[in-house]
């Protein structure tokens, strides 16, 4: 939990990309526009991507940067209401029931009026979000939705549309200040139209040599110049390579703390060969890349950047 | 931008047409968000114009392309007009660049006039007075000999094969009369009937659902009439039930999921046909697994898929990369089934270097080549393994 005060969302796409600076995400202008747009008129951000682009991060920064309490809700398979939205704390409502009868207290409705009151409502992520908060608006993170089926889509296309929910014992709940909702989906599965339609879409790529460049020396400070350079070099000619599945900015951030831990000054064939495990999550892609091929690659890499000085 | 806020509405409800036409589904409710996303972005840069539109319009990572092509015409600066003449005109007096792969699409949706509607085949006449022996023969006569009037009666079988495959279990719990797992909610709701003196346990358990299925259907020369013939009942099938993806390869991989989703098979087939250019053409069987585990296998493969692949694995060039890509697609989905129409003949042995680099790699292995075939997958389906399909048994003839 932060204990800055809440700030005011950004207005501008320039105040936006400054906003997400702040904490060290480097963004490209296209995800600050989207993110300006979905903070303006209030509708969700759907962010699609390979893993490892940043996409859980974003929701991250701007709950940090904004002072806003941050709510994740981590989609799996069979994920229904009762661990999304609440559930009655069944136990204490039986010890209730239990202990009303032994006082001698019979009336039915007083018993029901008790038992299903707020003491018990275990609230879980969808209702903590629509609860009032003084701080603002929450961030209301729904991670990895593609890894859950229609049905919760459904469900969740509902309860975003009019940002409240219905307890049956309880009544309607109604957000006052509804979230900033944030989804993220890699892609497992087609999510239906329906859901897509009602949020603002963006495809979150790998990043551009530059950018990428300016990523690791924000976010690894002790870094060396010539090192990133190569990592950030490395790792794009990486990406080229027919892998199954190419590092993710996170990887790449990954292998430069390794490499300064290391205290590496320069790669060479060997350090990187030692530290592929880092870079590459697959053993049909480290067995393609091991001996001669990082050697060419690298030589490859160390040549451009000699002809770019 | 030099037309003044005056038409820039107008402009962009034009602009979200020609979105339509090119192959974006862009609907009424769209274009209100434009207009209010360009009111709220501010009309500033040319840059941020085009994303502003493009957070409103594209809602798939495949659109982008589309998007970019349509707004380079449609929004563009005063020197591309001359370009755009020289695509339209047959003899331009200077070279025009060739245009780049999704401008031709959007200029023709753009400037060109409809399409000649698809004309249909002739009605043939069915007689209907089918005996019962006519039928028996039917069921066994293979597809490739079949005339159209037999191959219109098969479609009709087809259709009343697709009957519910097996069920796998889901993570998803659902009330059930004996599950083991007690449902604390609907309990307590139903003990609170009677005062809360007894409780009255309620049960949930695991849902059931049919698997998606991935069919991969080789459409080359040889193949066509079986591919043609199996894709009604793919159609059938992804009528009856979601999460059916197909695709067709021959030269290359062509997703073609959405064009099965129409209501008539006819049309069905012919918008499978409109998007796959190379129809009867040759076969690269390799390059075609490789394409589809590196672009859809993530995508369309999980929970548990069970992937039909036809074909009949003469591949004109076979090397290493078949056997590690069919490795690969066995890996990735729950269930790899090999149909094959080769196995028609009495003494089909796998020698050829194609079949035998496959053959280990695939779980089941069956012949495809008449409606008996298809009735015994759909059965087969029902029930997981099974030792008619064994693939085991014809690799050992062979070795």
């Amino acid at each position: 939990m932060n204990k800055t005060s809440p700030r005011p969302l950004p207005a501008s796409i320039d105040a936006t990309v400054a906003l997400l600076a702040e904490a060290e995400y480097l963004t490209d202008r296209s995800l600050g526009t989207v993110l300006y747009l979905a903070l303006k008129m209030g509708r969700p951000l759907f962010l699609e991507g390979e893993a490892g682009v940043g996409k859980t991060e974003i929701a991250k920064v701007l709950a940090q940067t904004l002072g806003r309490r941050l709510i994740r809700l981590q989609c799996y398979e069979g994920l229904d209401v009762a661990a999304a939205v609440y559930e009655w704390n069944y136990a204490a409502q039986m010890i209730a029931i239990r202990a009303a009868e032994v006082e001698g207290e019979h009336d039915r409705a007083r018993i029901e009026s008790d038992v299903f009151s707020e003491r018990f409502l275990i609230k879980r992520p969808l209702l903590q979000a629509l609860e009032p908060d003084a701080g603002g608006a929450p961030v209301l993170l729904i991670d990895e939705l593609d890894r859950t089926d229609e049905a919760f889509e459904a469900f969740l296309l509902e309860v975003l549309s009019d940002f409240q929910v219905t307890i049956p014992e309880m009544g309607t709940m109604k957000a006052t200040h509804p979230p900033i909702v944030i989804i993220t989906s890699n892609r497992t599965r087609e999510v239906h139209d329906a859901l897509k339609r009602r949020c603002l879409y963006h495809w979150v790529g790998y990043p551009s040599a530059a950018r990428e460049l300016n990523i690791v020396r924000a976010k690894v400070p002790g870094i060396g110049k010539k090192l990133s350079e190569q990592v950030v070099a490395f790792v794009q000619a990486l990406r080229k390579q027919e892998l199954f599945k190419a590092p993710g900015v996170a990887e790449s951030l990954d292998w430069a703390s390794a490499l300064t831990e290391l205290d590496v000054v320069a790669l060479d064939p060997a350090t990187v060969s030692d530290t592929l495990g880092v870079l590459l999550k697959y053993q049909d892609d480290i067995a393609r890349l091991e001996g001669s091929k990082v050697k060419e690659l690298l030589d490859e890499v160390k040549s451009e950047l000699r002809a770019a000085e | 931008m030099t037309e003044n806020t005056g038409r820039l509405a107008e402009n962009i409800v034009y602009f979200a047409r020609a979105l339509r036409a090119a192959g974006i589904p862009v609907g009424p409710g769209a274009v209100l968000d434009a207009l209010e996303a360009v009111k709220a972005a501010g009309v500033g840069t040319r840059e941020d114009f085009y994303w502003t539109l493009h957070a409103v319009f594209v809602k798939r990572h495949e659109h982008s392309l589309i998007f970019d092509q349509a707004f380079r015409i449609f929004f563009r600066r005063r020197g591309y007009i001359d370009q755009l003449m020289a695509m339209m005109l047959p003899q331009a007096p200077n070279a025009p660049r060739s245009p780049e792969a999704g401008a031709t699409r959007v200029h023709d949706a753009l400037f060109s006039a409809m399409e000649d509607k698809l004309k249909k085949e002739q009605e043939i006449e069915l007689d209907t007075r089918m005996t019962v022996s006519d039928r028996e023969v039917l069921q066994k006569k293979d597809f490739a000999q079949m005339t159209a009037t037999e191959i219109a009666v098969a479609k009709e079988a087809m259709k009343k094969l697709v009957l519910p495959l097996a069920e796998v279990r889901t993570r998803r719990l659902a009330p059930h009369p004996h599950g083991h797992l007690l449902d604390m909610r609907r309990t307590l709701r139903a003990s609170m009937k009677g005062g809360g003196g007894f409780i009255d346990l309620r049960f949930i358990g695991p849902k059931t659902k049919p698997p998606p299925i991935v069919a991969l259907l080789d459409i080359s020369g040889s193949m066509s009439q079986y591919s043609r013939v199996f894709l009604h009942f793919l159609h059938a099938l992804t009528d009856a039930r979601k999460r059916v993806s197909t695709f067709l390869f021959g030269t290359r991989l062509s997703n073609v999921t959405r064009a099965l989703r129409e209501r008539d098979p006819d049309d069905a087939l012919a918008a499978c046909s409109a998007s796959v250019p190379d129809w009867s053409g040759g076969t690269r069987i390799a390059s075609s697994l490789h394409a589809f585990n590196k672009l859809w296998a993530r995508r369309v493969l999980g929970q548990g898929a069970i992937v039909l692949l036809i074909t009949d694995g003469l591949d004109r060039d076979v090397d290493d990369t078949l056997g590690f890509d069919m490795d690969r697609l066995h890996r990735s989905c729950r269930r790899l089934v090999w149909l094959n129409p080769l196995l028609r003949f009495e003494g089909f042995e796998a020698r050829a270097r194609g079949i035998k680099t496959m053959l280990p790699h695939v779980d089941e292995f069956r012949p495809i080549h008449n409606l008996d075939s298809i009735a015994d997958l759909v059965a087969s389906l029902r029930v997981s393994g099974g030792r008619a399909g064994d693939p085991k048994a014809w690799m050992q003839k062979v070795a």
